[in-house]
C-alpha cells in the first residue's frame, strides 16, 4: 500500500514538471503583458526609460528561460514568489482563497450525490414508473439548463420577489460567521450541486441496471434475501465505482474553481483568482494557481483509486511484487 | 439511543442560535456606506494606475491641486487659487492651510514638489509625465506657494493637474516609504484594508479640511456580475454601485427602491480610421495603400454612417451623437459638422469619385468584453457600410490584445472608446500633432491640425482659444480620419437612503464625502 503510493507520488513529478512548463510557454505565447493589463492604452506614453522600469520591477527584463528556472528553484524551496498585482506572496493567496473553493466543491457534490444516488436507485428499481421518468426528466432538465441561467434568475427571482440576496459581496467564511455563510453557500451550491446531480443519477441508474442483471443477484433473490439488502449491498456497492470515478472528475474540475458561479454570486474562490490572474497576465500567480490545482488533481486521482478498493475488494493496492 | 439522537440535534440548534447571535451586526444598520463595483482597483500607486477602476479608489484617498466639477470646470482642491505670470511661463499655487496627511503629518509645498517629482521620475513610470513635460523647475518659496517654472505658456497644464493620477503624496512617504502599498493621502478617506477582488474598507478622515465626509465609511465590495449588483441594491443588501453596461443601468426599476444617476460620460465611442503611417521618429507620415487613405473614402463612411442608428441599437438610446469635442465648453452642435446626418446619397457618390462604387473589404477590430458594447457598435457599421458596398470583416480581440493593436497601430478600422478630458488640448494632444505619441495610432495627420494643437496649447485668450478648438473640431470632423460616433452615461445606482451624490462626468465619485445616509 505504502509502495504503491510512494509510486504514485513519484510519478506525480514529471506530471506537474510538464504541467508547468506548459502553462509557463502558453501564457508566454498569450499576447500582452502586465504593463499593458495595468495601464491600458496609456502604456503607449512611457518613454523608453520608464518602461524598461516597469520591466524591471515585473521580472520581464530576463530572458523566459532564466524566468523559468529562477521560479523553478523558488518552488522547489517551497517559494511559490509574489504576486506583482496584488501585492501579496501567492502561496498567501491561494490559501486564502481554496477554503471558498473547497466548500462550495464539497457542498455540491454532496447536494449532486444526496440527490442523484436516491434519484438513479429508485429510476433503475422501478425502471418505467412514474419515478423513473420523472428522475430522467430532471437528469434532462439538469444537464441542458447552463449554469448561469439558474444562477442568475435564481438571483432574480430571490432579490425581486423576496427581498433576499445573500450573495451581496460580502462573502464571510465558514469560520467568522457559519450561518451566514451556509447561507451564502446555499445558491451557489444548490447549483452546481442539482446540475452535477444530473449526471450523477444517469450514471448510477445504468450502471445499476447492468448489476442487476448479474447472476448474482438473482442468486441473491434466490437466497431469499430481503429486497433491501439486494439493492444496497449486492448491487448498489457494486455500480458505484462509476460513481466514484465521475465525482473525481468533478471534484477535480470544481477545485480550478467553477468561475461563472463564483461571478454571478460574487465568492471569492480560486476560480475568479485565476481569471484576473490572467487577464492581468500576473504571471507568477497564473503559475502558482495551476500548479497548485495540478497538485490537486493528481492527490484527488490517488483518493478515487483508493476509494475503488474500498468498495471492491477484488481491487487491491496492497504489494504485490 | 434516541435520547443521544436528540442531544445531538438539540446540541447542533443551540450551536446555530449560538452562531446567528455572535454574526457580526449587520454592516446595513450603521452609517457605513455599502458599495459594490464589478472591476476592482489594479494598484494603490495613484502616479501609476490609469485605470478607470483605480482611479475611483485612489480619488478617494488622495487629493491633487485642483479637480473638476459637474460643470467640468476647475476647482480648488488643495490649493485654494492660482495664477500664471504675466509671460505664461510660471504658474502659481496658494495652497490650502491647516491640510494634514494621515498620518497627521503637515501638507505643505514640499509635498507637491516631491510628488511632480516622483511624477517627472521615469522610474516611476507615470503615464501622467507627458501633461508635466513643460514644467522645467520648481520652487517652493514659502510653506504654502509653489510655482511652476514652464518651457512654454502651458494653459491646459491645470487641467492636466485636476487628475488622481496628479494626486499630492507626502514627500515623507515618497522619500522613506512605499506610495504602491502605503496609502497615505490627504482625501476625505483613509485606506483600512484592501483585499483585492473582494472589499475596500475606507473610513472617513475626521481631520478632513472640506465639509464632511457625512459617514462613518465606505465599503467597497467587489461584484463581478453587473445583474447581480442591481439584485443586490434591489434586495437594499448594498446602498450604492457603480454601473458600467448600459444595457442592466436600464433594466426597468419600477417598483423598486433604486434610482439610477447619469452623468453624461466626456469619454468617446469612435471608428479609426487609418490613413497613414506615422513612425515615432523620424515622425515622416506616408500615406498607406488602403482605400482608407483616399479622403473621399473616408468621407463616404462618415456618410453613410447612421450615428444615431448605434446610440439607438447599442445603447437602447442611451448616448448623445457627438462630435471630435465631447466637452460641452467647446462642443460644437454636431449639425455644424461635415455630414453628421446619414446621406447615402452622397456617400455612394463619394465612393464613386474614389474610384471604389464597387466598395472593398475592410477589417475592424474591437475589444469583446470592455467595454461590452465594442462588437454591437461593430455589428452596426458592419451592416450600415455594407449599403455603400464595403464589406466589413469584424475581429473581436481579448482586451490586453485589442490594446496591443491599438498601440502599434496594426488595424486598418479600430472601435474604440477613448478617454475624454476637460480641455481639448489634454484630451487629443497625444493624436493630432507631428511628432505626437499616439500619432501612428490615429494614423491621421495634417499641416492645419498640427498648427491648431500648438495654438490652442499657448493661447490665453479663452474666447479665442474656443475659436482655435472649433475650427480644429470641424476639420476633424470634415477630414474624417476618425468617425466619432457618441458619448454615452456613466451609471451610479442608488437605494433611497443615499442623498447628496452628484454625478460627474468624469466618473469621479469624490462627492461620496457629501454622501449622507437615512436608514
Amino acid at each position: 500500500m505504502l509502495r504503491y503510493l510512494l509510486q504514485r507520488f513519484l510519478f506525480a513529478i514529471p506530471t506537474l514538471l510538464g504541467v508547468s512548463v506548459l502553462v509557463f510557454v502558453a501564457i508566454r505565447m498569450v499576447p500582452g503583458n502586465a504593463i499593458t493589463a495595468m495601464l491600458g492604452t496609456e502604456a503607449g506614453l512611457l518613454t523608453a526609460t520608464q518602461r524598461a522600469s516597469l520591466e524591471e520591477y515585473f521580472g520581464l527584463d530576463k530572458s523566459p528561460v532564466e524566468q523559468y528556472f529562477v521560479w523553478l528553484r523558488n518552488v522547489l524551496q517551497g517559494d511559490l514568489g509574489y504576486s506583482v498585482r496584488l501585492g501579496e506572496p501567492v502561496l498567501d493567496l491561494i490559501l486564502h482563497r481554496l477554503p471558498v473553493t473547497f466548500e462550495l466543491a464539497f457542498l455540491s457534490v454532496v447536494v449532486a450525490l444526496l440527490v442523484g444516488i436516491p434519484l438513479g436507485v429508485g429510476s433503475a428499481v422501478r425502471r418505467n414508473s412514474a419515478i423513473d421518468l420523472g428522475g430522467r426528466l430532471f437528469a434532462l432538465i439538469g444537464l441542458a439548463a447552463p449554469n448561469f441561467l439558474v444562477a442568475t434568475l435564481s438571483i432574480f427571482v430571490l432579490s425581486k420577489y423576496f427581498n433576499f440576496l445573500p450573495n451581496a459581496g460580502n462573502f464571510t467564511r465558514l469560520l467568522d460567521d457559519p450561518i451566514l455563510n451556509l447561507k451564502q453557500m446555499l445558491l451557489p451550491a444548490l447549483t452546481l450541486g442539482l446540475a452535477f446531480s444530473a449526471s450523477v443519477m444517469r450514471t448510477t441508474r445504468s450502471a445499476m441496471l447492468e448489476v442487476l442483471g448479474q447472476d448474482y443477484v438473482r442468486t441473491a433473490r434466490a437466497k431469499g434475501l430481503r429486497e433491501k439488502v439486494v439493492i444496497v449491498r449486492h448491487t448498489l456497492r457494486n455500480a458505484l465505482i462509476p460513481v466514484v470515478t465521475l465525482t473525481g472528475i468533478e471534484i477535480s474540475y470544481l477545485l480550478g474553481g467553477a468561475v461563472i458561479i463564483e461571478q454571478i454570486f460574487a465568492l471569492p474562490g480560486l476560480g475568479r483568482l485565476t481569471l484576473n490572474a490572467i487577464s492581468q497576465r500576473d504571471y507568477a500567480l497564473i503559475q502558482g494557481v495551476t500548479l497548485f490545482i495540478a497538485a490537486m488533481v493528481v492527490i484527488i486521482n490517488v483518493l478515487v483509486d483508493l476509494g475503488y478498493a474500498a468498495i471492491d475488494p477484488r481491487i487491491s493496492y496492497a504489494n504485490r511484487s | 439511543m434516541k435520547s443521544s439522537k436528540l442531544g445531538v440535534v438539540l446540541a447542533a440548534l443551540l450551536l446555530m442560535i449560538g452562531a446567528a447571535q455572535l454574526g457580526p451586526v449587520r454592516a446595513q444598520e450603521n452609517n457605513t456606506l455599502i458599495m459594490a463595483r464589478a472591476v476592482d482597483a489594479t494598484g494603490l500607486d495613484p502616479h501609476a494606475q490609469t485605470a478607470f477602476a483605480s482611479l475611483r479608489l485612489t480619488e478617494l484617498i488622495y487629493e491633487p491641486l485642483v479637480q473638476v466639477d459637474a460643470n467640468l470646470e476647475v476647482v480648488p482642491a488643495l490649493a485654494e487659487s492660482w495664477e500664471f505670470s504675466e509671460d505664461g511661463l510660471a504658474l502659481t499655487f496658494h495652497l490650502r492651510q491647516g491640510v494634514t496627511f494621515h498620518d497627521g503629518s503637515d501638507f505643505t509645498s514640499a509635498d507637491v514638489v516631491a510628488s511632480f517629482e516622483r511624477i517627472l521620475d521615469e522610474e516611476t513610470g507615470s503615464a501622467t509625465r507627458t501633461n508635466l513635460l513643460s514644467i522645467t523647475s520648481m520652487d517652493a518659496p514659502d510653506d504654502n506657494t509653489v510655482v511652476l517654472n514652464l518651457s512654454i505658456p502651458d494653459v491646459p497644464l491645470v487641467h492636466a493637474l485636476a487628475s488622481a493620477n496628479a494626486s499630492i503624496l507626502s514627500a515623507d512617504v515618497i522619500a522613506n516609504g512605499d506610495p504602491t502599498t502605503d496609502a497615505i493621502g490627504t482625501g476625505p478617506f483613509k485606506l483600512d484594508s484592501w483585499t483585492p477582488e473582494e472589499v475596500t474598507i475606507l473610513s472617513a478622515n475626521t481631520d478632513w479640511w472640506g465639509d464632511g465626509p457625512h459617514v462613518d465609511g465606505v465599503e467597497i465590495r467587489i461584484i463581478p456580475d453587473e445583474s447581480t449588483i442591481m439584485a443586490a441594491l434591489r434586495a437594499g443588501e448594498i446602498d450604492f454601485a457603480m454601473i458600467e453596461d448600459p444595457l442592466i443601468a436600464t433594466l426597468p426599476t419600477e417598483g423598486s427602491d433604486i434610482t439610477i444617476n447619469r452623468a453624461p460620460d466626456i469619454s468617446y465611442q469612435v471608428l479609426q480610421l487609418r490613413a497613414m503611417d506615422i513612425p515615432a521618429d523620424p515622425a515622416t507620415p506616408s500615406a498607406n495603400d488602403s482605400p482608407l487613405a483616399i479622403l473621399e473614402v473616408r468621407q463616404a463612411i462618415s456618410c453613410a454612417i447612421n450615428r444615431q442608428e448605434i446610440v439607438d441599437v447599442v445603447a437602447l438610446g442611451e448616448g448623445r451623437v457627438t462630435g471630435p469635442l465631447t466637452m460641452p465648453a467647446f462642443a460644437l452642435p454636431t449639425d455644424q459638422l461635415f455630414c453628421y446626418e446619414q446621406d447615402l446619397d452622397q456617400a455612394r457618390a463619394l465612393m464613386e469619385q474614389a474610384g471604389y462604387a464597387d466598395g472593398f473589404d475592410m477589417t475592424i477590430i474591437a475589444g469583446v468584453d470592455e467595454p461590452p458594447t465594442s462588437l454591437t457598435i461593430a455589428e452596426t457599421i458592419q451592416s450600415q457600410l455594407g449599403e455603400i458596398n464595403i464589406n466589413v470583416e469584424i475581429e473581436p480581440l481579448e482586451l490586453s490584445v485589442y490594446v496591443d493593436r491599438w498601440l502599434a497601430g496594426d488595424f486598418d478600422a479600430a472601435i474604440a472608446r477613448n478617454g475624454g478630458r476637460t480641455d481639448p488640448y489634454t484630451m487629443y494632444s497625444r493624436y493630432w500633432q507631428f511628432g505626437a505619441q499616439f500619432g501612428n495610432v490615429a494614423g491621421y495627420i495634417d499641416e492645419t491640425l498640427d498648427s491648431l494643437m500648438k495654438q490652442g496649447q499657448v493661447e490665453t485668450d479663452p474666447d479665442a482659444r474656443k475659436a482655435i478648438f472649433a475650427e480644429f473640431e470641424a476639420h476633424l470632423a470634415e477630414t474624417s480620419p476618425w468617425i466619432w460616433l457618441y458619448t454615452g452615461f456613466l451609471y451610479t445606482g442608488q437605494t433611497s437612503v443615499v442623498s447628496g451624490f452628484v454625478p460627474n462626468p468624469t466618473g469621479s465619485l469624490v462627492s461620496l464625502s457629501q454622501v449622507t445616509l437615512t436608514r
